[in-house]
């Protein structure tokens, strides 16, 4: 009885000191300006370049070869690069806020990503998601990238597809193949979160006046091979999280993004 | 409890306070946003107001995209289509239900109320999001069969959404984010505690339980509670409630999560308005409450995961209730009945 009638002095308190300000509408409202020192930023861009093994992936019309001898054409490779981050040598990081970013192999303009607002230093590593954090599985309606009408979503049982790659193969039972993978909660939890080094000890300097590149090769083949080898005659589909997202997450979590080079432009 | 007392109070001396300043302004009855306000004898929401806040204009935008059939691939079924206001927005007597082309679904249709509450949906808790559950029965083969994208273009295209989305988001075309946090607006209204049994707990208007219908209270505490649990009669969790002795034609909670332990298991389901939302289980195998509780009585069927409140150290499976005890119990389960929720005009497809 004593908690409720001081939370309710304390409500009437608050709600008549807000009608008293609400009552006098000229008074004026200072703006709140941020006080420090300006941190001074720049870009950085990545470019993300799709091959198979040393060949640029071309989309439909062309045939490529696994290590294993199946033959097969991609139609579609999409996927999400999210939550990146940028290592100082010092260990300290940038993180980048609302980072979340859809790769198709069909649309060029997906394959460079703008990153702005990066605080200036030398940066040695950079860190970043295939796929989508847990908690944005299921954080309700979203947008950009993460907008459910990309396609990239599973709505009988919630999550993003974190990454697609689809197409042909003779050596497929039905002719076709479709990976789609996915999937945030244990066992079958396909998040994977990646560091591809920056080769010879290369960094990354961000200036105010500078806009570097990261080149980074995205090799297709690297799904498909690594722990598991997949053949497109036994494993040709994953439609859900499960046994075989997690394969397939596994393997492209080995090496299937590269730092080929960065430019300091 | 006391806290939103306390609130509610606060809000009745904004609201005085308010009217203070502005003389000529006059306090509807009831707010214009049904369920804004949260139920003294609920717990904490999900979904809590504040994560969309209600506005008049986007409740009514996501009503009218509730009832608009135009959200089906062929125009034949909306939302309210399965999901009828008069039983508490299940689908009256339907076994299972029919979604575009006549295709049946293969889930009996659950009640639609205190959404708020919930943090996964459906029987096997595939949704997630109060938010982007839509999506389900959207782009469902049997339900309404239809693509976001033509959602949008739809919209986008009608001669009055336009204009109503630009009102509440803002200008620009109509997006899957707008559609969606329109309808949450809608679903998350639906919020049902004004039963008899809400105002006899609540102590309103002097309401009190007939002698049968309090007996069944306490049957119902001691018997049901442990799965029905609060005001919300649902703990929200999955369980094989020994309707079969395996689940090839459905293996529920286990569709989702691919874990053989959970094979067999469904949502427990709202005691809410159950008079009102048959058939019941899963499948829609029964017809009445009596057949329920004839059930819990004496049809549970063994399986690897029937539940543990199912599975007595001594004695038959199932929970053993005498005839008197089952028409106390169903006594008690018709003052769940909210009349108030199925009759307020402003959750009805308006003309």
């Amino acid at each position: 009885m004593k908690r409720f009638s001081v939370s309710t002095f304390a409500c009437t308190l608050a709600i008549a000191a807000l009608s008293f300000t609400g009552c006098k509408k000229d008074k004026e409202v200072l703006p709140t300006t941020p006080t420090g020192p300006t941190t001074q930023t720049g870009t950085l861009d990545i470019e993300l370049d799709q091959r198979v093994g040393n060949t640029p992936l071309v989309l439909a019309t062309q045939t490529y070869t696994t290590p294993t001898g199946d033959q097969f054409r991609v139609t579609k490779f999409n996927y999400y690069l999210s939550n990146i981050k940028l290592t100082r040598a010092d260990g300290s990081e940038y993180v980048q806020p609302e980072s979340y970013y859809l790769v198709e192999a069909e649309d060029n303009a997906t394959h460079r990503l703008a990153i702005k607002d990066i605080p200036v230093g030398d940066y040695t590593g950079i860190t970043f998601t295939i796929g989508v954090d847990s908690a944005r599985n299921v954080s309700g309606a979203q947008k950009g990238a993460l907008d459910p009408n990309e396609g990239m979503f599973w709505s009988w049982n919630f999550g993003y597809i974190f990454t697609k790659l689809e197409g042909f193969s003779p050596q497929a039972p039905t002719g076709a193949f479709t990976y789609h993978i996915g999937g945030f909660k244990k066992p079958y939890d396909a998040v994977r979160t990646v560091s591809p080094a920056f080769r010879n000890g290369a960094k990354l300097l961000i200036r105010t006046d500078h806009a570097p590149e990261i080149h980074m090769t995205v090799d297709v083949l690297k799904m498909l091979t690594g722990a598991t080898t997949v053949r497109f005659a036994t494993f040709a589909t994953s439609h859900s999280a499960g046994p075989n997202a997690m394969l397939l997450a596994n393997n492209y979590a080995q090496g299937m993004f590269v730092v080929d080079h960065i430019h300091a432009n | 409890m006391r806290r939103t007392i306390a609130a509610s109070l606060a809000g009745g001396l904004a609201g005085l306070l308010l009217a203070a300043c502005h003389a000529d302004v006059t306090l509807p009855a009831e707010p214009v946003v049904p369920g804004a306000v949260l139920p003294a004898n609920f717990p904490a929401p999900v979904y809590a107001p504040d994560a969309n806040p209600p506005s008049a204009a986007a409740f009514a935008l996501g009503r009218s995209l509730f009832y608009d059939e135009r959200l089906s691939r062929d125009g034949s079924v909306s939302c309210g289509s399965c999901h009828q206001q008069a039983v508490a927005f299940a689908d009256d007597g339907q076994r299972l239900s029919q979604g575009v082309r006549k295709q049946l679904g293969t889930r009996n249709t659950p009640a639609l109320q205190n959404l708020r509450w919930k943090s996964e949906f459906f029987w096997d808790g595939g949704p997630k999001n109060i938010e982007t559950l839509p999506l389900a029965p959207i782009t469902n083969p049997v339900e309404m069969d239809e693509t976001l994208a033509n959602v949008l273009r739809k919209l986008n295209a009608d001669t009055d959404y336009p204009r109503r989305f630009a009102q509440v988001f803002g200008s620009g075309p109509i997006d899957s984010y707008q559609l969606l946090r329109a309808l949450a607006q809608f679903t998350a209204a639906l919020t049902s505690a004004n039963s008899r049994y809400d105002q006899a707990v609540r102590g309103e208007g002097g309401v009190v339980l007939t002698a049968a219908e309090q007996r069944g209270r306490t049957l119902v505490a001691q018997k049901c509670a442990s799965c029905h649990a609060t005001d919300l009669f649902t703990d929200e969790t999955y369980r094989n409630n020994g309707l079969n002795a395996s689940f090839e034609a459905d293996s529920g909670r286990a569709h989702i999560t691919s874990r053989v332990t959970d094979v067999g298991r469904f949502k427990v389901p709202s005691l809410r308005n159950v008079e009102l939302t048959k058939p019941y289980m899963h499948d829609g195998r029964f017809a009445t409450l009596e057949q329920v509780l004839a059930h819990y009585d004496h049809g549970v069927v063994a399986s690897p995961t029937l539940d543990a409140a199912l599975r007595p150290t001594s004695g038959p499976l199932g929970i053993p209730l005498t005839t008197a005890e089952q028409t106390d119990i169903i006594a008690f389960l018709r003052t769940l009945t909210d009349q108030d929720f199925i009759r307020d005009q402003r959750l009805a497809e308006q003309p």
